[in-house]
C-alpha cells in the first residue's frame, strides 16, 4: 500500500515538471483563472442589465421626456432618442432590444384619461432579456404615469412583498464569476489529463511506465492527482483573489467546503479525461471529441440556464455528468452557505461518477495503450 | 544522355562544388552543433558525411537543404547563397532532402502511390510527368506491388525506399539523404544504394550527399568528409582518408582522426568467452503469435535464452522484433503461444518479476522535460530502490555511463547518443537481471555503438545479466552469444554467429544473413530497372516543372496538401465521426437544453391562515404551468434548509388572518421569498409570481363586484421576429454560431503543430512549398467540411426545431464561408506558434469559448456588453457571425442589411491566415 502511495507520488511529480516546461500552458491557465474570470462576470450576463432602449417620442412632452428619463442604470442604459423612421433598422441591426413608441398627444390623451397606448417593439430573438425585461418597462412606464399623475394609490386588498435570499439585489456578478471558475475547472481538468496522456503514449514513454513494476492504477493516479493539485490551487487562488478580491462577491459560505467539494469535483472530471484519452486514438480525435463533451457540460449542468428549464430527459442525461451536480454543490455552498449536511448528496453522486469513470478508464487503459496508433 | 545532363544554369556558373560552406557556425543555446565550418562539397558526386553522432551532420545538411536557417557564415548550393530568399526557393525546387530516421518524410495514413504522387504535386509536375515517373521509380524500387499499402504498414527497408521515391520525383539536381540506411536490413541496405546508383548513371550530373552511420557504406562513395565536434576533421577519398592515417579500414581510419581524448576506451570489443552457465533458463518463448487484424506480426517464434547470456534478435525495423518484446514484457497478449520469464508466464499483474527486468525500448523512452538527473532519481524511487542507497547508486551510474557533463541537461536537448547511455543507465539502476533492449543503438553512430556494447559487456560478463538485445546492426549481432533471424515475423534461422557463417558458407554474416532473406523471399523482386523506362518514362527534366511555380503562391502545391489533409481525414473514420456527426447531436441536445423557457419553477407555501381565502390566493400557483408545487413548508428552519439546498426556487407565506384582513381591507402582505443564487431565473420568477398576485387582485375585485383598476395607459407590446416567444428561435442561431466557431478551430488546431512533433514538417523546410501554400492547404479542407456541418446544421433547424431560414439564403451561405474561414484561420494561428499539441488544443478551446459562449449573443444579446467584453466581442468574428445567422434565421434579413457583418468576417479570415503566414517558420532553427 505505501508502495503504491510512493510510485503515484512519484509519478505526479514528474507530471508538474512537465507542465513546468510548457510557457505557454502556464501562461493560458493564469489566464483562464484571471482574466478570463474578470472579464465573463464583468462584460456579459443573462439577466436584464445594461439593456439597450432606445425611445421614439413623437409626443415630446412632460410625461414624454419623464418616461424616457426613467431608464436608468444598472437596468437599463440610458435611453436613446429615434426617429420612427428607424426602428426597424435598430431592431434588425441588433443596436437595440427595445424600442418604445410614444405617441403623439400622448400627455394629453393621458389626463384626459383616453388611456392611450405605448407601442413596445421586443427584439424577441433576445431570449434572455425580452421577456424580463418588457415587464420592468410596463413597471417603470406604471409607475412614471402614476407619479405624473399623482393619483392617490390606494392600498390593494393584498401586497406583495419579494425577497432575494441569498442575493439580495440578484447581482450577477456573483453567479456569473462563480460559474466561469466551474467552466474553467472542467475544460482544464479534461484537456490537462487526458492531453497529456495521448502525449505519453504518442511518445512511447507510457509504455515505459507499463513494463516498470507499476499498475496503471498507480500511473492514471498520478495523473489525477497532479493535474487536480494545479487546478484546484488556480481555482482556490481565483476563487479568493479574483472573486472575492477584485469582483468583491461576497461568499455566504465556507470556502474550504468549497475547494474540498472542489478536490472530488477534480477526481472526477480529470478521470473523465482519462476516459476520454482512452477513447482517442490520436491528438486530433481527442481533441475533437474534448471540445464536443466541454460545449455539453458547460452549458446544460446548469450554469448557464437553469437545469429546470431543460426538458426532462436531458436533466436525466446530465446526471450522467459530474458537472451538473457540481454546479448544484457550489451554488449551495457558495451563494446559500449550505453546510455538508445539506450538500452530501450531490457531494456524493460526483464522488461516485468520478469511480465510474475511473474504473473504466482503468478498464481500458492497457489495451488502448497498446493498440495506440501514430 | 546528354540532354538529360543539363543542370541548372546557377550550378554551371559555380564550377564543380554541389555545396560551398565559408565559415559557418551554428548553435542551439550553449550546444555548439557547427564550429566555423569551411567545406567545398563537390558536384556530381556521391559524398558521405561521417562522424559519431550529435557532431552536427545533420545541421550541416539541413542547411545545405534550405530546411534550417543560416545563424552565421555563408553556406552556397546549387551556386547561389542560400540566405537569399528567392535563390533559396529557386534552389529547393532542385534539391531533395530526406530527413533523419525512418519515414519521417512520409504521410503514414497515405498509400505507398499518393505519397509519391503528393510530392510530385508538390512541385507542381503534371500529371502525365507524375504517372510515368511514379511508376518508372515504384518500377525501380520494386514496390509496384505495394502501390495500394498504406505507408504505415510497410516495413523499415520499404519505407527508405518509398522515401527516396519521393525525394526523386522531381528529379532533383542535389540529393541529400541524413542517414537513410539507419534501421533497415541488409537485403534492403544493398537494394537502397543499388537504386540511388541507377538514378546517378542516368543522370550523371546528380549530386548526392549522405550521412551515414555505416562505414562499409562509406567506403563505397567517391568523397568523404569527416565530422566531430562541429569540425571537419579531413576530407578526401576513403583512399586519401586510409592514407592519410595509414589504415586498411575505413572505420578505424576515422577513429584513428579523433582527437585523443574522444576515442573508445579501447577495451577489448570482442565478447569474452561465455561464462559456460548452461543452467537455469531466463526467457523461454514457444509458438508466440501475434496477429493485428489478419496481418500476422510474428508468426510462431520460439526460443530460449540462457542467464547470463547475450541474445541477439538480427532484423529489419517491422519485422516483428519489437512486437515480440512487447509480448514479453506484458505490454502485448499474445495471439497463440505462451511466454516465461524466470520460469513464470508473463503476466502484466505480476510486479515481481518486472522489478528483476529492465528495459529499454525504441524510442528512448525518457521524460524529456526533466533533467539526466532526475530521470534517474525518478526511476531510482519508481524501482524503490532503498532511500539512503539512492544517492550513491545514482552518482554510480551517472560516472558508469559517463553522464557527469550532462546531469543537470534536459534528456531531450541531448544528443542520440548521450541519450541512449542514459536511456540505458535508466533501465539498469535498479540492477536487473535480465535486459531486454530493443534497437538501442538505432540511429546512433559507431563510436557510441562501441561504448555501448562496451557497457553491455561489461553488464553481462561482470555483472552476469543477462541481455537480450534486438538491432539490426550486423556487427552487433556478432558480438551477441547466439542470435536469432528474423524476417516478416518469422525466425528464419537461429545458432551462434559463426555458426551461421558457416552454415551457409559466406564470407560474413551479413551476406549469410542476405543468404536467408533471399531464400525466404523468393518472390522478392530485384531492383530491376526496365530496359524500356529508362528512356521513356523519365522525360528531360524541368519542361513542366519550374514555368508553373510562380514564387508567391501556387494553387498546385497548396492542393497537393489539401488532397492529403483530406485523405487522411478520410482514412480516420473516428475523427470524421465526430466531424460531421458531433454537431449534429449537440445541436439536438443544445436546442432543447438551452432553454430560457423558464417552466414548473419548484415553490412551496408556508400557509399560516389555513382559510379558503388563503387557499383561493395558493390556488393561482397551483393553476400556473410556471410553477410547480413542492409539499408545504413546516416552518422557517424548514424554508431555510430547502431553499438552500435548492430543493424549493419560490417560498410564499401567506400571514395568519390573511383571509379576514384581506376581506375587511387591511391588505394584508404576502411575503415571498426568491432562491437569488442564479439571479435570471429568481427575475423571471418575481415576474410570474407578480404576475399571479395580480390576476388573484382581479378576480377578488370581480368577485366583490369592485372596479378592476384600470392602468392610465396601455402598452402594446410586440414581440418582433419571435411572436411566439420561443426559445429555440433566438437559441438556434446562435448555436449554428457557436458550434462552427469551436468545432473547425479545434480541427485545425493541431494541423500544424503535429506535423511539427511528428517530423512531416521538413517537407515544408525541404522543398520549394511556401508557408501560405502549406496553411491554405491545411486550412481548405476544414473549410469544407464545415460547411457541410453547416449545411447539416440547417437542415437539423428546419426539421428538428422548425425553425427555417426568413431572410436570404445566399446572405446565410457567404456569411457562414467567411465565418469558417476565419474560425479554421483561429486553429491554425494558434497551431503555429504552439510548440506542442496539448497547447494548441487548450490554447484554441480557452480562445474560442468563452468569447463565442458569453460574448457573441447567444445567451444575451451583444448590445448590453460593457468593458473588456465588448472589446472582445469586436475583435472576436462569432458577433458578427451572430448577425448575420440571426438576421437571416429570424429576421428576414438579406445582404443589404448585413454586408458589414459580411466584410468584417472576410477580414477576420485574413487577418488570421495572415498573422498564422507570418508567424509561420519555413526553415528550422
Amino acid at each position: 500500500m505505501r508502495r503504491h502511495l510512493i510510485n503515484i507520488f512519484r509519478l505526479g511529480i514528474k507530471e508538474l515538471y512537465s507542465l513546468r516546461r510548457d510557457p505557454v500552458m502556464v501562461f493560458l491557465i493564469v489566464y483562464a483563472f484571471s482574466y478570463s474570470v474578470y472579464g465573463v462576470a464583468t462584460g456579459a450576463g443573462i439577466e436584464v442589465r445594461n439593456a439597450a432602449i432606445a425611445v421614439v417620442d413623437e409626443d415630446r412632452s412632460q410625461l414624454s421626456r419623464r418616461i424616457t428619463d426613467a431608464f436608468l442604470p444598472p437596468y437599463f442604459r440610458p435611453a436613446a432618442e429615434l426617429e420612427i423612421g428607424d426602428i426597424d433598422e435598430v431592431l434588425d441591426e441588433g443596436r437595440h432590444t427595445f424600442v418604445l413608441d410614444i405617441p403623439p398627444d400622448f400627455q394629453a390623451d393621458v389626463v384626459a384619461g383616453k388611456r392611450p397606448a405605448l407601442q413596445l417593439n421586443i427584439d424577441a430573438t433576445a431570449m434572455s432579456q425580452a421577456g424580463i425585461g418588457a415587464g420592468y418597462i410596463n413597471t417603470i412606464v406604471d409607475r412614471e404615469v402614476a407619479t405624473f399623475l399623482a393619483t392617490e394609490t390606494e392600498d390593494p386588498a393584498a401586497k406583495l412583498v419579494v425577497r432575494s435570499k441569498f442575493n439580495a439585489n440578484l447581482v450577477s456578478v456573483w453567479f456569473d464569476s462563480v460559474m466561469e471558475v466551474i467552466n474553467n475547472i472542467t475544460l482544464l481538468a479534461i484537456i490537462l489529463t487526458g492531453a497529456a496522456l495521448i502525449r505519453e503514449r504518442e511518445h512511447g514513454t507510457i509504455e515505459h511506465l507499463l513494463v516498470m513494476p507499476l499498475r496503471p492504477f498507480e500511473i492514471m493516479s498520478a495523473k489525477v492527482w497532479a493535474n487536480g493539485l494545479v487546478v484546484v490551487t488556480a481555482a482556490t487562488l481565483s476563487l479568493i483573489v479574483v472573486v472575492q478580491g477584485v469582483l468583491d462577491v461576497r461568499i455566504a459560505g465556507s470556502i474550504a467546503l468549497f475547494v474540498a467539494g472542489t478536490t472530488v469535483y477534480l477526481f472526477s472530471v480529470t478521470s473523465l479525461g482519462i476516459l476520454l484519452a482512452t477513447l482517442a486514438r490520436s491528438m486530433p480525435q481527442f481533441g475533437l471529441l474534448a471540445i464536443l463533451v466541454f460545449i455539453v457540460m458547460n452549458l446544460l449542468s446548469g450554469g448557464q440556464t437553469p437545469l429546470d428549464n431543460m426538458p426532462h430527459s436531458i436533466q436525466l442525461f446530465m446526471q450522467l455528468s459530474p458537472s451538473t451536480h457540481f454546479v448544484s454543490f457550489a451554488q449551495a455552498v457558495l451563494f446559500r452557505g449550505a453546510d455538508l449536511t445539506i450538500v452530501w448528496p450531490p457531494l456524493l453522486a460526483v464522488a461516485g461518477i468520478g469511480v465510474v469513470y475511473f474504473g473504466v478508464a482503468l478498464m481500458r487503459f492497457r489495451r488502448a495503450i497498446t493498440t495506440m496508433r501514430l | 544522355m546528354a540532354g538529360r545532363n543539363s543542370i541548372t544554369p546557377q550550378q554551371s556558373t559555380a564550377g564543380t562544388a554541389a555545396a560551398r560552406l565559408t565559415d559557418v557556425d551554428h548553435r542551439y543555446g550553449d550546444v555548439v552543433a557547427l564550429d566555423s565550418v569551411t567545406v567545398d562539397i563537390p558536384a556530381g558526386q556521391t559524398v558521405g558525411l561521417i562522424g559519431p553522432d550529435g557532431v552536427g551532420k545533420s545541421t550541416l545538411l539541413g542547411l545545405i537543404a534550405g530546411a534550417r536557417k543560416i545563424q552565421s557564415g555563408k553556406v552556397e548550393a546549387l551556386g547561389g547563397d542560400m540566405a537569399d530568399k528567392s535563390h533559396r526557393t529557386r534552389a529547393c525546387a532542385d534539391i531533395a532532402y530526406m530527413a533523419q530516421g525512418l519515414g519521417t518524410n512520409l504521410y503514414p495514413d497515405l498509400s505507398v502511390f499518393e505519397n509519391i504522387d503528393f510530392f510530385g504535386r508538390l512541385f507542381g509536375l503534371t500529371r502525365a510527368e507524375r504517372q510515368s515517373r511514379t511508376a518508372a521509380l515504384l518500377a525501380a524500387t520494386g514496390l509496384s506491388p505495394f502501390a495500394d499499402r498504406r505507408a504505415a504498414n510497410l516495413s523499415g527497408g520499404m519505407k527508405q525506399k518509398l522515401g527516396l521515391c519521393c525525394a526523386l520525383i522531381h528529379e532533383p539536381a542535389l540529393l541529400i539523404l541524413d542517414e537513410p540506411t539507419t534501421g533497415i536490413d541488409p537485403l534492403s541496405r544493398r537494394q537502397f544504394w543499388q537504386l540511388v546508383d541507377t538514378m546517378r548513371a542516368r543522370r550523371p550530373g546528380m549530386s548526392v550527399i549522405v550521412a551515414t552511420a555505416y562505414m562499409d557504406e562509406a567506403e563505397g562513395f567517391d568523397w568523404l568528409a569527416a565530422i566531430h565536434a562541429g569540425r571537419i576533421l579531413a576530407t578526401g577519398s576513403p583512399q586519401d582518408l586510409k592514407a592519410q592515417t595509414g589504415r586498411d579500414s575505413l572505420e578505424d581510419a576515422f577513429v584513428d582522426l579523433l582527437p585523443r581524448v574522444s576515442r573508445p576506451s579501447g577495451v577489448a570489443l570482442a565478447a569474452p568467452a561465455p561464462t559456460a552457465s548452461t543452467g537455469s533458463t531466463a526467457i523461454e518463448a514457444h509458438g508466440l503469435t501475434r496477429r493485428f487484424g489478419d496481418f500476422t506480426a510474428v508468426d510462431d517464434v520460439s526460443f530460449r535464452i540462457r542467464q547470463g547470456e547475450i541474445f541477439g534478435f538480427l532484423g529489419s525495423n517491422g519485422c516483428g522484433k519489437t512486437t515480440t518484446m512487447k509480448m514479453l514484457t506484458g505490454l502485448l497478449p499474445a495471439t497463440e503461444g505462451r511466454a516465461e520469464i524466470f520460469g513464470h508466464p508473463v503476466d502484466p499483474r505480476d510486479l515481481e518479476t518486472r522489478k528483476r527486468v529492465g528495459f529499454m525500448s525504441q524510442a528512448f523512452s525518457l521524460y524529456g522535460e526533466l533533467t539526466v538527473l532526475q530521470n534517474l532519481e525518478l526511476h531510482a524511487r519508481l524501482f524503490h530502490l532503498p532511500k539512503q542507497l539512492i544517492a550513491d547508486r545514482v552518482e554510480t551510474m551517472i560516472a558508469r555511463f559517463d553522464l557527469a557533463d550532462y546531469r543537470a541537461q534536459r534528456a531531450q536537448k541531448l544528443p542520440l547518443g548521450i541519450r541512449q547511455r542514459l536511456s540505458l543507465a535508466v533501465a539498469v539502476i535498479h540492477e536487473p537481471e535480465l535486459l531486454i533492449l530493443d534497437e538501442p543503438t538505432s540511429g546512433v553512430d559507431p563510436v557510441a555503438r562501441d561504448r555501448f556494447w562496451d557497457l553491455l559487456l561489461r553488464l553481462s560478463r561482470q555483472d552476469g545479466v543477462t541481455i537480450f538485445i534486438s538491432t539490426h546492426f550486423m556487427n552487433e549481432a556478432e558480438r551477441c552469444d547466439r542470435i536469432s533471424l528474423m524476417h516478416a515475423g518469422r525466425v528464419l534461422a537461429r545458432g551462434e554467429p559463426g555458426e551461421l557463417v558457416e552454415r551457409r558458407g559466406t564470407r560474413n554474416l551479413e551476406d549469410a544473413f542476405i543468404a536467408y532473406l533471399e531464400e525466404a523471399a523468393e518472390e522478392a523482386t530485384q531492383p530491376v530497372i526496365p530496359a524500356e523506362t529508362e528512356s521513356s518514362s523519365i522525360s528531360p527534366r524541368r519542361n513542366a516543372t519550374q514555368p508553373s511555380r510562380s514564387p508567391a503562391f501556387s494553387l498546385g502545391a497548396a492542393w497537393a496538401y489539401a488532397r492529403r489533409e483530406t485523405m487522411e481525414l478520410i482514412r480516420d473514420p473516428i475523427r470524421q465521426a465526430f466531424a460531421l456527426l458531433g454537431p449534429i447531436l449537440l445541436m439536438a441536445v443544445l436546442g432543447y437544453g438551452v432553454s430560457f423557457d423558464v417552466e414548473d419553477i419548484a415553490y412551496a407555501a408556508l400557509d399560516r391562515d389555513r382559510t379558503a381565502e388563503s387557499r383561493a390566493y395558493l390556488d393561482k400557483f397551483v393553476g400556473s404551468r410556471y410553477f410547480k408545487e413542492e409539499p408545504p413548508i413546516r416552518d422557517y428552519v424548514d424554508m431555510e434548509r430547502r431553499l438552500a439546498e435548492g430543493s424549493l426556487r419560490v417560498a410564499i407565506e401567506v400571514p395568519p388572518n390573511f383571509g379576514a384582513d384581506v376581506k375587511s381591507g387591511r391588505s394584508p402582505e404576502i411575503g415571498i421569498w426568491l432562491d437569488g443564487a442564479m439571479p435570471f431565473q429568481a427575475e423571471t420568477s418575481r415576474g410570474y409570481v407578480k404576475g399571479l398576485h395580480q390576476t388573484y387582485l382581479d378576480s377578488l375585485a370581480e368577485a366583490q363586484g369592485t372596479p378592476i383598476r384600470e392602468s392610465p395607459v396601455r402598452i402594446e407590446s410586440r414581440y418582433r421576429y419571435n411572436q411566439d416567444f420561443q426559445s429555440v428561435v433566438g437559441m438556434v442561431p446562435g448555436i449554428v454560431m457557436l458550434l462552427l466557431v469551436l468545432i473547425p478551430a479545434m480541427m485545425t488546431a493541431v494541423g500544424v503543430v503535429r506535423e511539427k512533433e511528428m517530423g512531416s514538417i521538413s517537407n515544408l523546410y525541404a522543398t520549394p512549398v511556401t508557408g501560405l501554400e502549406f496553411l491554405v492547404g491545411k486550412q481548405l479542407p476544414y473549410v469544407a467540411l464545415a460547411m457541410v456541418n453547416f449545411a447539416s446544421l440547417v437542415l437539423l433547424a428546419d426539421f428538428l426545431f422548425g425553425v427555417s431560414v426568413n431572410g436570404s439564403i445566399p446572405a446565410l451561405i457567404v456569411g457562414a464561408l467567411t465565418y469558417v474561414t476565419a474560425s479554421t484561420g483561429i486553429g491554425l494561428l494558434f497551431s503555429t506558434f504552439v510548440g506542442t499539441q496539448i497547447a494548441a488544443i487548450f490554447g484554441t478551446a480557452i480562445v474560442t469559448t468563452v468569447p463565442a459562449l458569453q460574448f457573441s449573443g447567444l445567451l444575451g444579446p451583444v448590445s448590453t456588453l460593457s468593458g473588456g467584453a465588448k472589446v472582445i466581442s469586436l475583435v472576436f468574428p462569432s458577433s458578427y457571425f451572430q448577425q448575420i445567422s440571426l438576421g437571416a434565421f429570424a429576421k428576414d434579413l438579406g445582404f443589404v442589411d448585413l454586408y458589414q457583418s459580411h466584410l468584417v468576417l472576410a477580414g477576420f479570415a485574413i487577418l488570421f491566415l495572415a498573422a498564422a503566414w507570418s508567424l509561420l517558420k519555413t526553415q528550422e532553427d
